[in-house]
């Protein structure tokens, strides 16, 4: 009796210490879905309404030639720049990893851009980039003088741009966190290799990599919500311009929340963006749970 | 601990003190830049000298400064006025019954009979007056330089729309930049508004904008305004993507560029360079004696509340803000026009002068997009101009997309 009450007590406490992350969950998180999800189905402009609409606001959403290059523009940019910064990341981790000299300031040098706010170093990317006073002058003054490089008024190759600085942001911390995987994998499977003869880069690529499964996996998903979120960097670098070739759905979902007062095709922007993640992420931590029962049951 | 004391009692005075002077009045605008604090601090200081006291809350950027005042509005914490355009935005706070009307002071001082029609059908809903306007901009102004337009050999002012292409044409000859232009949405808007009101006349751009006729929108005029706009893109230079107004304006006031299609505003940035209109840089309104005058402008309003104090505080706002005199001197800062046209006009410079004249004639007057359309409008209309500018879509696409846009 008196052990049940002590486990029932111990249980209680971990409920309690929980339940403040629960009720934020279950408030702040889903809360604001659900009411967001209510929002997008009305006519609500400056605030909301309660007259329903059905799907209208979706309807108009992709009959909208804006959002929808924002959702290409955004597909475009994510492959590209999951892609580069993992492996560009696993590059940087590896090199350091050979116990360079000066290892700190190095590791420092990689992942100081993602300590800086993007609004100030997308500004710095801007005028580097920009034709009349950036990389293009500076070279053309140099000497070169049919040197052109101006992606960032070219309707095709602007989002490519915002693909280089935000990688040039982003790997440095996937560096860091693959680098703490490497730390961590045992020195004797090294010497085992060694033994056997098997090339340096065959063991990274078959042995260490898929050892540092779970960090590539975390890698992801933080990458992947830095994508889903793209908005300061676009903001600042080129406004979605020139044109509207570099929108994308984070924009287009602020721009009509404020200035353009129609809160209920924002709440249907982002609901859609929702169901693109849930989509695209449930199916990932699915096999990811499944994988970990297996292991367990050994 | 004394002292401590003393600093408090002496707060606290001077809470009275200030308590006593007279109605507080909260003020939230984004007029932040130079010219344009210089303008506001017209109004403060009025505003004080009509014995009240002027809590300044300047918020950067409009969108940024609308949706603080609105948030506050639906949070119970109201300021006393807030700034909007001349538009539709507060729309939607006066049809929730969030704004106290001014109707006494509109009343007392004849607001229907001084301030010109486009703006009194935007402040006065159902017959309430719901908002201050305290100035008139036109952002439409085709401003060029003397000195590039002398390199390039042009000796005329452009009179008509060909006038102004043949202009154009020879600044590119002579290797100038022909139309200084920053490649962002809202300045694309503002050549097509010029161009609707220029090649397509007052009758096409109330019938596209205020009526959204279907025909219209869909008729060769309104095709002919579009092409004449896209025409305009062959002379802008691959630098424009981007750039700011001002520094358009900047490539007019050293020389490189020739025209540049602007908001009144830009005089502020040749005063700054100590360019004189008339002398260094030249204005024109519209071609024709006929061009419509398109006026967009600030206005204040004026949150719910039942304190007493602080609707003494909002009417006197109203009343300072549209004197004679005050209008003038906030004017001359800001670069706009008063919204009356009963002032002394000496002390405008001449483009003012010019612009007030026309304004005089009612059948010139019209407003822009943001007085017709509500802000969702005007977005979507936006982002077609703007992909349309940059992009090659057929005419006709153009016309059906905002067809669509303006149906809503």
């Amino acid at each position: 009796m008196k052990a049940r009450l002590l486990h029932l007590s111990r249980q209680l406490v971990s409920w309690s210490a929980l339940l403040p992350m629960a009720l934020t969950v279950l408030v702040a998180y889903l809360g604001t879905v659900l009411w967001s999800l209510k929002v997008s189905l009305t006519n609500s402009r400056t605030f909301p309404s309660d007259e329903y609409v059905g799907l209208a606001q979706y309807e108009r959403l992709f009959n909208n030639d804006r959002w929808l290059l924002s959702l290409e523009n955004l597909a475009l940019y994510g492959v590209l720049f999951i892609a580069i910064c993992m492996l560009l990341g696993f590059l940087l981790a590896v090199f350091i990893d050979q116990k360079v000299m000066a290892e700190g300031a190095l590791r420092t040098v990689f992942l100081y851009p993602y300590a800086m706010s993007f609004v100030a170093t997308g500004l710095v990317w801007q005028w580097m980039l920009n034709p009349g006073n950036g990389i293009q002058q500076a070279l053309r003054q140099l000497g070169w003088q049919d040197f052109t490089f101006d992606w960032i008024i070219d309707q095709d190759m602007v989002m490519y741009t915002i693909v280089i600085a935000t990688v040039w942001q982003a790997s440095g911390l996937v560096m860091a966190m693959l680098l703490a995987g490497l730390r961590g994998i045992d020195e004797e499977i090294w010497k085992a290799a060694r033994i056997d003869g098997i090339p340096t880069w065959r063991v990274y690529v078959s042995i260490v990599l898929p050892m540092l499964a779970p960090s590539v996996a975390t890698v992801f998903v933080l990458l992947f919500t830095a994508v889903i979120k793209l908005f300061d960097s676009v903001v600042s670098m080129t406004q979605g311009g020139p044109g509207t070739a570099s929108e994308v759905p984070a924009k287009f979902i602020m721009d009509h929340l404020f200035g353009r007062a129609n809160i209920a095709l924002a709440s249907a922007g982002s609901m859609v963006l929702l169901l693109t993640v849930l989509a695209l992420v449930a199916p990932f931590l699915y096999a990811r749970s499944r994988a970990r029962r297996r292991e367990e049951r050994g | 601990m004394k002292l401590k004391l003393l600093t408090l009692a002496l707060f606290m005075g001077l809470g009275a003190l200030a308590h006593a002077a007279g109605p507080k009045a909260e003020v939230i605008h984004w007029w932040t830049s130079g010219g344009e604090s210089a303008a506001v601090k017209q109004f403060s200081q009025a505003y004080t000298t009509a014995g009240g006291v002027w809590v300044d809350t300047a918020i950067a950027l409009g969108e940024q400064a609308r949706s603080v005042a609105i948030n506050r509005i639906i949070g119970g914490n109201p300021p006393t006025a807030a700034q909007f355009n001349t538009s539709k935005q507060f729309l939607d706070i006066v049809e929730q019954g969030m704004l106290n009307n001014v109707d006494e002071i509109a009343l007392r001082d004849g607001w229907d009979k001084f301030l010109p029609e486009t703006v009194l059908n935007v402040v006065r809903v159902k017959g309430h007056f719901y908002a201050a306007p305290v100035n008139i901009h036109m952002p439409t102004w085709i401003w060029y330089s003397k000195s590039a337009f002398k390199k390039a050999g042009i000796t005329a002012e452009p009179k008509s729309m060909d006038e102004m292409f043949a202009a154009l044409d020879k600044l590119k000859a002579a290797g100038l930049i022909p139309l200084a232009h920053g490649g962002q949405p809202w300045q694309e808007n503002i050549v097509f508004t010029a161009m609707l009101a220029n090649v397509g006349g007052t009758e096409l751009y109330l019938k596209v904008m205020r009526d959204r006729d279907p025909a219209a929108i869909q008729g060769d005029a309104f095709r002919k305004v579009l092409t004449s706009y896209k025409r305009l893109q062959s002379y802008v230079d691959k630098g424009a993507p981007g750039r700011n107004w001002n520094d358009a304006t900047a490539l007019l006031i050293t020389g490189k560029a020739g025209m540049q299609i602007m908001g009144d505003w830009a005089k502020g940035e040749f005063a700054l360079a100590n360019q004189a209109p008339g002398k260094d840089y030249g204005c024109i309104a519209g071609f024709g004696a006929r061009s419509p005058y398109v006026i967009q402008g600030d206005v204040f309003v004026f949150p719910k509340t039942s304190d007493a104090e602080a609707i003494k505080a909002q009417k006197l706002l109203a009343s300072v803000m549209l004197s004679p005199a005050v209008q003038v001197e906030f004017s001359n800062k800001k670069g706009s026009i008063p919204v009356r046209t009963d002032v002394d006009s000496s002390r405008l410079d001449i483009c003012a002068q010019q612009g007030l004249t026309i304004m005089k004639d009612k059948s010139r007057q019209l407003g822009n997009g943001e007085v017709y359309l509500n802000p969702d409008q005007n977005g979507s209309l936006s982002d077609i101009l703007t992909a349309y500018w940059n992009k090659n879509v057929p005419v006709e696409k153009v016309q059906k997309d905002i067809l669509a846009a303006l149906k809503r």
